[in-house]
């Protein structure tokens, strides 16, 4: 292969949000032809690398080059225009209209194309890259693959050489990925270059042809195609493995949160959970035998990118969802039990979703500090309520929490996050827990918020509460827990001691390398 | 913490002294506007407003025999404000309210004359009022059904069902519980004698307090117990709702059931206290007059009976001013009509107001 010169080059991007640099002088090339696979955790700044070729949003340094010349990329039209198209996460296509209805949206009417000449041209288009999908078919009856594959037709429509997936694979059944696979190839072929992100570092290497990790906002490295083709593939994975979660190359993340002192604890099983599986009907995302315990006091995190069944997860505990399996709570069966009942047993869950469900905006904070008790003595009596003795428990928790309020009777909605993230532990803390499940507790929170939180997390353990830490960040995972569960897809995929080896530990385990291909 | 500084003004304990002031402004400003509004469309027909107004509040509200009928007038229309608290509170919209009512009647009319042959009045109304709520609830039960399994709007459903309750309830009484001796179809009829006892020397019956009692009571049950809170949740946050463990469907089946059966007692009530019958005929329409005074009072209790004592006073007086003055009675719902949108621009007002001080 001759040396071409890049598509498209970032040179020294750089992108702030208030708080956040979500990319620090990134500069990454995108060759004609070639598959580069993009790694990185959630936060890496993904998505904002995306935003910015995509002409969503642009860059605050450095710039954006088209063949080997600058451009400012002023609109997701334009890039189009320039041969960039971008194929998100989430479908957008019209499920009521067909595939070529679809296609014909977007331009004005009077310069709408013949219906005959887009479906033509779509069949065209789908015999060149190995697709068979019906230009008629109205996309609701697609699979989410087909409607992927509509998708990159339509990314590539006016005539595109460059085009960003982003994370592709994470809807797609395992035949779906390998349809994917087979139509990067085809494209590759027609000279097409494709940025394709994903989480998963085993699809990065089946088919990347050059590969490069963000982390923490930065291009830390990669491996180019020579480097690639010449490496066996155990050491290509060791070598990204070490990129996205060594430790040496980020100092300052390593920093943030403190460190994981090694505590002893009792051995008393608070919380077992046997072969547990379920499913959110809300959501439609699942987890399937998951099996872990928690001692008495221990902080059990379960690290994991966002989506892969830790929600359903923390709502089958918490008796929100169903679930088949078993979980032991101080050595009783729940069972079915409700989630009045676990809650008066125990059982604490802190949603992350602190707006959406874990709180009624529109009642006084003295009302959501008992919103999981409605009914229950001291509370009501014979079914009426005692303004008394809520208010009276209202104002111990809101001074012993601190939360910052005109009063217990404002609109929990008026507050700030961080004062609803107060009401919410208050609530959940309140009384005599025994097991709390934390949903990304400090998820949204500023940096005071996120400090106050995880003091109160640690200080409720060290009281004896057993702990169930879910979070997609990393850092806090490793500076709070004991021990730590990693989900994937699902299911609860390895179980590592907190220790110096960790975060290498729990990266694997993220990135999807299984043992067996470890070994 | 009261009620009004919930839901009207919004205000903090810790408001200033003459905090008051603007939310009073705000709740009597609209009014004004209103029946200003409504005076221009009076020049405008040709009648002098203040004639107008001056006669609708002396025939609805002065005088004894129009203060009577305004209060008798009253009764259904608080029962069904009664109804749609509990479900407007709930986040759910019991727009079948009128088919309820409507089934009420017709089963109150088809049992009263019976059960007042077989039992004393004491016992006979009662059994009559509870057949009325019941057949309310039943009716209210396909839309429940459909929204708590399904997710199916209720209001068109219930939409749906107040229309086939119109044709069902003219068509059993022609069919099945026509009184045979009368020329009109209609249900039998209940003795006057055995009717809701009036108060001494009124034109006034006991359903008054019936109805008070009814609003006061689902005021009662949604502001202050358990099940009201519960159903107050499943309105405010469904999500929440399922997150402190209350079943979402379940709620949602009681709180249609218990509009339903109110809107089934407001017809039971209104039969035994005043028509003594149903005709085939009857369909007043009485949802859909309560329904903007529901809103106008923001799903309180007591502004319920407010706003539909002085809408009752409007309806009575502007009968009789229709045959003296000529203004169509309808105009009624010109002036309610206007009161909504200026209240609601009132809110926005009050709204823009607080965010600019915080």
């Amino acid at each position: 292969m001759t040396v071409p010169s890049p598509v498209v080059s970032l040179r020294d991007v750089t992108k702030r949000f208030p708080g956040v640099i979500a990319n620090d002088r990134v500069s990454l090339d995108f060759f004609a032809g070639e598959v580069h696979a993009l790694l990185g955790e959630n936060g890496a700044g993904k998505s904002t690398l995306i935003s910015m070729l995509a002409g969503v949003q642009r860059p605050d340094e450095g710039d954006i080059a088209v063949d080997g010349a600058a451009v400012a990329i002023t609109s997701p039209r334009h890039a189009l225009s320039l041969g960039i198209g971008t194929v998100y996460q989430h479908r957008m296509l019209v499920p009521t209209l067909t595939v070529a209805e679809n296609l014909m949206l977007g331009a004005p009417w009077w310069r709408r194309p013949a219906l005959g000449g887009v479906r033509a041209r779509f069949r065209e288009a789908a015999a060149a890259f190995g697709v068979t999908v019906d230009p008629d078919a109205r996309v609701e009856n697609l699979s989410l693959g087909e409607q992927q594959q509509v998708e990159i037709i339509r990314a590539l429509w006016r005539g595109g050489r460059l085009l960003v997936l982003d994370e592709p694979t994470a809807m797609l059944s395992p035949k779906g990925v390998e349809e994917l696979g087979a139509m990067m190839g085809r494209m590759k072929a027609l000279g097409i270059g494709i940025v394709f992100i994903t989480h998963h570092l085993t699809e990065a290497l089946d088919f990347g042809d050059r590969v490069s990790v963000l982390r923490g906002g930065r291009s830390v490295g990669g491996i180019t195609p020579a480097a690639l083709t010449a490496l066996p593939r155990p050491e290509a994975m060791a070598e990204v493995v070490r990129l996205m979660f060594g430790t040496g190359l980020a100092p300052a993340e390593a920093a943030e949160g403190g460190t994981h002192v090694p505590r002893a604890l009792p051995s008393t099983k608070m919380l077992e959970v046997v072969g547990l599986s379920g499913r959110s009907p809300r959501s439609g995302s699942s987890f399937e035998d998951v099996s872990f315990h928690v001692r008495k006091g221990e902080i059990f995190g379960i690290a994991g990118v966002d989506g892969n069944g830790q929600t359903p997860l923390a709502e089958a505990l918490a008796g929100q969802i169903a679930a088949t399996g078993s979980v032991v709570l101080d050595g009783r069966e729940l069972g079915p039990a409700s989630v009045a009942q676990r809650y008066q047993l125990g059982l604490r869950y802190a949603s992350d979703d602190r707006n959406g469900e874990g709180m009624v905006g529109k009642l006084p904070i003295s009302t959501n500090m008992v919103l999981k008790e409605i009914g229950a003595a001291p509370f009501w009596r014979r079914g009426i309520e005692r303004r008394a003795a809520i208010d009276a428990h209202a104002s111990a928790l809101f001074a012993a929490h601190d939360v910052r309020a005109p009063s217990i009777h404002t609109p929990v909605g008026r507050l700030s996050g961080g004062n609803i993230q107060k009401v919410l532990l208050a609530r959940e803390l309140s009384g005599s827990p025994k097991v709390i499940v934390y949903s990304k507790p400090t998820h949204g929170l500023d940096l005071r918020n996120i400090e106050a939180t995880r003091r109160r997390i640690h200080e409720t353990a060290e009281a004896g509460v057993a702990t169930v830490l879910i979070s997609t960040d990393l850092g806090e995972v490793l500076a709070l827990s004991d021990r730590i569960g990693v989900m994937v897809r699902g299911r609860l995929v390895g179980i590592v001691e907190n220790g110096p080896e960790a975060r290498l530990e729990v990266g694997r385990l993220m990135a999807g390398i299984t043992e067996r291909e470890a070994a | 913490m009261t009620e009004s500084t919930e839901f009207i003004s919004g205000a903090t304990p810790a408001a200033p002294r003459f905090g008051f002031l603007l939310p009073l402004g705000l709740a009597l400003l609209p009014v004004l506007a209103a029946l200003v509004a409504a005076g221009l469309v009076l020049l405008v027909l040709g009648s002098d407003p203040i004639e107008y107004y001056a006669y609708v509040v002396e025939r609805g509200l002065l005088r004894w025999r129009g203060l009577q009928a305004t209060v008798v007038n009253m009764v259904p229309l608080l029962i069904l404000g009664g109804a749609l608290i509990v479900s407007f509170r709930s986040g759910l919209w019991n727009l079948g309210i009128d088919g309820q009512y409507l089934l009420g009647t017709l089963t109150a009319g088809a049992t009263a004359p019976l059960l007042a042959g077989a039992f004393p009045a004491v016992v006979a109304l009662p059994l009559a009022m509870l057949a009325g709520a019941i057949a309310g609830a039943l009716w209210a039960l396909p839309p429940a059904l459909l929204r708590a399994r399904a997710g199916i709007n209720e209001v068109i459903s219930g939409l749906m069902m107040s229309l086939i309750a119109a044709s069902l309830t003219a068509a059993a009484i022609k069919l099945w519980l026509k009184d045979p001796t009368s020329l009109e179809p209609q249900t039998l009829t209940l003795p006057v004698e055995d009717r809701l006892p009036l108060l001494a020397d009124t034109d006034i019956n006991i359903g008054i307090f019936i109805a008070l009692g009814v609003v006061i009571a689902a005021h009662v049950l949604m502001m202050r117990s358990a099940t009201g809170l519960r159903f107050r949740i499943l309105g405010l946050n469904p999500l929440a709702a399922t997150h402190a463990g209350l079943g979402v469907p379940r709620l949602t089946l009681s709180v249609l059931c218990l509009s339903g059966a109110l809107g089934g007692l407001a017809g039971a009530v209104e039969l035994t206290g005043v028509l003594g019958k149903m005709q085939a005929s009857w369909h007043p329409g009485y949802g859909f007059a309560v329904v903007p005074l529901v809103f106008l009072a923001r799903m309180n209790g007591w502004a319920v009976i407010v706003f539909v004592f002085a809408f009752s006073v409007l309806q009575i007086g502007s009968a009789s001013a229709a045959t003296r003055l000529g203004v169509p009675q309808d105009f009624t719902m010109v002036l309610v009509g206007f009161l909504l949108l200026f209240l609601a621009l009132s809110e926005y007002a009050g709204e823009r107001l607080r965010a600019r001080k915080v």
